[in-house]
């Protein structure tokens, strides 16, 4: 590796991943930083890389914060989140079925059909799964579990998973579905769960979505200018406004790890469903 | 505090703009009270805010604050509705003149971004006059009064026919191909370009109907006379096409079209040449209105429109010019019979139209700022085709 350029790592979940981030290497090339980035297919293929230092930063998925934070101090080493989207702080997600349905809590749900998003998505199926399972309902124990998989490994950036098991609860192939907050509102505002159509039985804690993450052997100056220009980019600005747009935040943010409880928990408990 | 007040509607039912406005009847930072009944709206209020970027204050009594960062921050005017630039900026693209445009709109590439180029103060009245002047070809030329007229007399009315549906093609053409390069700043002439092309589509419509009433061909195309249109054509600067186009070009086919309404030997005929003349007259004052303001402006323009003349003059010298049948229709449409007396008598006549048409060239030539002589030569340079 170069050790003027600084290197990212993302997953590419869909094309507009590459027009993001060439958007953002102009723009940090005009501003003095050497930037690139390296996609993946898949957060597991990233993590790995991340640890056999192929490239210094990674923006991950909360699941892959935790499997490089696990890897990283299964090493020896330490990692850092050091920024992230406004939009990744405090999110929630909910447990969704019929208006006319019977089920009214999630005691309800036993012995019936849950529909998740990708097994590895957090915020449709690991994070929904720990909120029943500390309830004292055990996903395919307690109830059934039917996922709704697509693209395993993109750790369900793709809202597809989460779509699929909307209409499946609109079809009636399933007894309830779980999505994150903003997407209850996306499919009721479009249509896929017509308004007034769904009940929403139960809403998760809290919890923190992506974050870029850098291990202890991350070149410190870099690491720092990149921070610094991050957290300086403003919405106001024309030539990054579209970028911020298509990445879904307003204003970058300092990161911090408060936020995954919750996935932790899950991960101790379910593993990830692949 | 500001409260809201939803009663059962939910942010997926709209209620997001009773927020929206909620939100900016305060300033960034304060507090907002959201009040509503919908089963989601805690739910539903906490992705929104999170999604425009306004802090989430409070679940219980679902109070959130104005965020600071906006699309708009930074917006800039595009001019004022009623008053135009000097200069239109390519960013200002097709927003409405007056609108809030988001900075960092696209630039557009309209080649007349300079009031100068295609200003006319009479723009919006001849836009407004023409609009309000759209005639109907099916029901307002009297279709049905076909007069019985002699074979010679129809075939000449076949050949004028055809000769104006290239002519007026032409200038559709034309018309359009400008209209398309305003810059929408200047929406008033884009307008008014774009209400040329479609009266020049209702003319080609009359005159072709016209030409096929009784027969099943039309007349004849010559060389000299598609040379003459592709100059026009084929000119790619505004001033110097609208020059030859309107100012000349049109302004002759006024004196033709007031001639064929005389000399009509039908009453659809004689319609069709005073609706269509109508039309043209004002194509021919936007042309002069135009131009005239742009030779005040520059009056250098007025060396490059007369060399614009000599240009074409030079490059038409070797064809035909107006096709000889075309000549000789006018003639025999004048003279309306095939005796000497008369054949002299309508050989008079397109001499005295072909008189019209330099005076009328010479007046407008004049009005542009030309000295009466130059004026003179110029016109008499202009193309044998009329147009």
């Amino acid at each position: 590796m170069a050790n003027e350029t600084l290197l990212m790592g993302a997953v590419a979940y869909d094309p507009k991943v590459v027009t993001i981030w060439d958007g953002f290497l102009a723009w940090f090339a005009k501003n003095g930083l050497d930037f690139d980035f390296v996609l993946y297919s898949n957060y597991e293929r990233q993590v790995e890389a991340h640890l056999a230092g192929h490239f210094h930063v990674a923006w991950n998925s909360p699941l892959a914060w935790l499997q490089a934070e696990r890897a990283a101090k299964a090493a020896g080493r330490e990692a850092r989140a050091i920024a992230m989207r406004d939009t990744d702080c405090d999110l929630t997600s909910v447990i969704v079925v019929r208006a006319d349905s019977p089920i009214q809590s999630v005691e309800d749900l036993a012995g019936k059909t849950v529909g998740v998003g990708a097994g590895d998505s957090p915020q449709a199926t690991m994070i929904p799964l720990i909120h029943l399972a500390e309830a004292g309902l055990e996903p395919n124990e307690k109830f059934d579990v039917r996922r709704f998989d697509v693209l395993l490994g993109k750790h369900g950036d793709h809202i597809g998973g989460e779509r699929d098991a909307a209409r499946a609860l609109m079809q009636g192939e399933v007894d309830a579905a779980c999505m994150i907050d903003g997407n209850h509102l996306l499919f009721s505002k479009e249509g896929t769960l017509p308004s007034g159509a769904t009940r929403i039985i139960a809403q998760t804690g809290t919890y923190d979505h992506c974050n870029f993450t850098v291990l202890d052997d991350a070149p410190t100056a870099l690491i720092d200018r990149f921070t610094e220009l991050l957290l300086s980019m403003r919405y106001e600005d024309p030539v990054v406004r579209p970028l911020l747009d298509l990445e879904g935040l307003k204003v970058w943010k300092p990161g911090r790890t408060s936020g995954y409880a919750l996935l932790e928990r899950a991960l101790d408990r379910f593993g990830v469903l692949t | 505090m500001n409260t809201v007040e939803l009663g059962a509607l939910g942010l997926d039912r709209g209620g997001h703009l009773l927020v929206k406005r909620a939100l900016t009847r305060v300033e960034p930072g304060e507090a907002v009270r959201v009040v509503g009944s919908a089963p989601e709206l805690a739910v539903h209020l906490r992705a929104w805010c999170r999604s425009r970027g306004h802090p989430f204050a409070a679940e219980d009594g679902l109070i959130i604050r104005r965020g600071d960062v906006e699309r708009y921050n930074g917006a800039e005017s595009a001019g004022a509705p009623n008053a135009v630039v000097d200069d239109a900026p390519a960013t200002w693209g097709l927003a409405a003149r007056g609108a809030t445009i988001e900075a960092g709109a696209p630039a557009f590439d309209f080649v007349l971004h300079a009031k100068d180029d295609v200003w006319a103060d009479e723009a919006a009245r001849l836009y407004a006059q023409g609009a309000a002047s759209q005639w109907d070809p099916a029901t307002a030329i009297p279709w049905g009064d076909a007069t019985e007229i002699p074979d010679a007399i129809e075939d000449a009315v076949v050949q004028v026919m055809t000769y104006l549906v290239e002519n007026e093609t032409a200038a559709l053409v034309v018309s359009s191909r400008f209209a398309a390069q305003v810059h929408p700043h200047y929406f008033e002439v884009m307008q008014l370009l774009a209400l040329n092309a479609a009266d020049e589509a209702r003319h080609v419509e009359v005159f072709r109907r016209r030409a096929l009433m009784k027969r099943e061909r039309l007349g004849l195309s010559s060389v000299g006379g598609q040379a003459s249109l592709k100059t026009l054509v084929d000119e790619p600067d505004f001033a110097m096409a609208s020059f030859l186009l309107s100012v000349l070009g049109e302004g002759s086919f006024l004196a033709l079209l007031w001639f064929l309404h005389t000399h009509a030997p039908d009453p659809v005929t004689k319609e069709i040449a005073r609706l269509t003349a109508q039309d043209e007259a004002r194509h021919v004052a936007f042309g002069v209105a135009h131009l005239g303001r742009h030779t005040t402006a520059d009056p250098a323009l007025r060396g490059r429109l007369a060399a614009a003349i000599h240009r074409r003059h030079d490059a038409l010298a070797h064809t035909a010019g107006l096709n000889e049948e075309v000549f000789d229709a006018l003639v025999l449409l004048a003279a309306g019979a095939w005796t000497p007396a008369a054949i002299s008598q309508g050989w008079d006549a397109v001499q005295s139209l072909e008189r019209d048409m330099d005076l009328g060239r010479r007046r407008r030539l004049e009005r542009l700022g030309f000295e009466a002589e130059e004026a003179e030569a110029l016109s008499a340079l202009h193309t044998r085709n009329f147009m």
